[in-house]
């Protein structure tokens, strides 16, 4: 690598961006703020700016993909042209197909897909902005708009990286850090039922290192999970205070 | 028993998320919830409720799964050649058969269907038939079924239907009598209100508005009949200038 390269973290320990090895990016999370669609969800986590919109259970289309014993999950990850410093060209990139792939299956185990047999749920992730860690943030927002829809779930998912940055791990990666950084470790996790549905590994780590990262985003994943409960009850609470 | 312990981990009515514990032990899951490991846990965003050791959870977000014998108000959006799909805004289309319109062998040479209900047209319908591995049957071979011909049409969550019926269906027949308007309420989260004229049923559609945005607070039927009589008091004063 290149020798002149900056420090990505100082004598104090402080990241590029001002936080310590295992602090979150400020999050925002938002639900229901599209009408047309049957559940939603917006996120700002850091830079990242993600939008979600859920639809169905409905029937599924084109007709070959239905399956007869349980309802399929279709997620269309796509990164708006805009989202990126180099325009990116709107047509699904190999990464986007990819993501969608990844991010449906780490939804599919907090579903009864059994449930609704020859339907499906279609998932649109658009991203609007992109700062590194857009997988993780894309499966908390969706968890959230699937909730919103109404669809019945086993726990809410929630994703969050840990990775490597200079000898050190840290938490939650952003671009930089993604790009300059030994490892970036994402994980998807259902809090609780303390099960994890995705988990990658993009670099080198030592066995000991990549412990401790899976449980620092572990960590992680727990905080954004007590915000993601928040956010959802926000927009029901309306609801409930005209009880009072 | 002693010794016996049975948490809970939750208050009455609360607000709950898809995930969180409700409780441990000797209970039964109810609706919108779901046992792993011996837990039981919601499944749905809805406000919980506990009865004779049964937690259920009232959602507040769900979406229509058909059941056999509920009655339901649906759209014609296709024309076949034995009969009619119809939206009936659950995650399956529904058929009618023509057989069952015509209440006599049908035969494709003698009877053009478009004639009898159209692309757009609205239903009242029971389901006669459901399960995992086919689409609904509809059925209107029964009084008070049929093509709709006249009156006004709003959609509200399915789940709140059981609270504009109300215990023994008081809450209903409340706003029957007081809004002298027939009202059919589908199970699928579609209301028909057909009244003498739009004056009354503006009102019951308020009313019915009104119930669900408060579904969950308790003494409405009260309240809704007070509110009831004032509007309809403000009607007669508007009459009399």
């Amino acid at each position: 690598m290149n020798e002149k390269q900056e420090k990505l973290i100082d004598k104090k320990g402080i990241r590029l961006d001002g936080r310590k090895a295992d602090e979150l990016r400020p999050v925002k999370l938002q639900v229901g703020v599209l009408s047309n669609a049957d559940g939603s969800a917006y996120i700002e986590h850091g830079k990242n700016k993600i939008l979600v919109g859920v639809f169905g259970p409905r029937e599924v289309h084109p007709k070959h993909l239905m399956q007869p014993d349980r309802m399929v999950l279709k997620v269309r990850y796509h990164m708006a042209p805009f989202s990126v410093q180099e325009r990116k060209s709107p047509a699904p990139s190999r990464r986007e197909v990819e993501l969608s792939k990844v991010i449906k299956e780490s939804l599919e185990p907090a579903l009864f897909l059994e449930l609704y047999p020859r339907t499906g749920v279609d998932v649109f992730i658009e991203v609007l902005q992109a700062d590194g860690g857009t997988r993780c943030a894309a499966i908390t927002a969706a968890a959230l708009a699937i909730a919103d829809a109404g669809v019945p779930m086993r726990d809410l998912v929630v994703g969050c990286a840990a990775g490597k940055v200079d000898d050190t791990v840290v938490l939650d990666l952003y671009d930089a850090e993604d790009k300059l950084g030994t490892a970036d470790v994402p994980v998807a996790y259902m809090p609780s039922l303390n099960a994890i549905t995705l988990l990658q590994m993009d670099g080198i780590l030592e066995p000991a290192e990549f412990e401790k990262a899976v449980n620092m985003a572990m960590e992680g994943c727990k905080k954004i999970y007590e915000m993601q409960k928040e956010a959802l009850k926000t927009k029901y609470m309306v609801v409930k205070e005209v009880e009072e | 028993m002693i010794g016996d312990f049975m948490p809970t981990f939750f208050e009455k009515k609360q607000l709950v998320t898809p995930g969180e514990l409700l409780a441990e032990g000797d209970y039964l899951p109810g609706e919108n919830t779901y046992v792993e490991a011996g837990k039981i846990y919601a499944s749905r965003i809805g406000l919980v409720d506990s009865e004779n050791k049964k937690v259920n959870v009232v959602a507040l977000r769900a979406f229509y799964v058909p059941k056999m014998g509920d009655i339901v108000i649906g759209t014609v959006i296709e024309v076949g050649f034995n009969g009619w799909t119809v939206n009936i805004k659950a995650p399956y289309t529904a058929m009618l058969r023509a057989s069952d319109v015509l209440a006599r062998p049908f035969k494709p040479q003698n009877d053009e269907l478009s004639q009898v209900l159209t692309a757009g047209d609205l239903i009242v319908a029971k389901i006669a038939s459901f399960d995992r591995a086919h689409d609904p049957q509809l059925t209107v071979g029964e009084p008070g079924l049929g093509k709709i011909t006249r009156g006004q049409i709003l959609h509200v969550t399915p789940t709140k239907i059981p609270r504009i019926i109300g215990r023994k269906g008081s809450m209903i027949s409340m706003i029957k009598q007081e809004t002298t308007c027939q009202i059919i309420l589908g199970l699928n989260g579609v209301i028909l209100v057909t009244g003498k004229n739009v004056e009354d049923e503006e009102l019951a559609i308020f009313v019915i508005r009104k119930i669900e945005e408060e579904s969950h607070t308790s003494g409405l039927t009260d309240r809704i009949t007070q509110l009831l009589k004032e509007k309809k008091q403000v009607v007669l004063e508007e009459k009399v200038e």
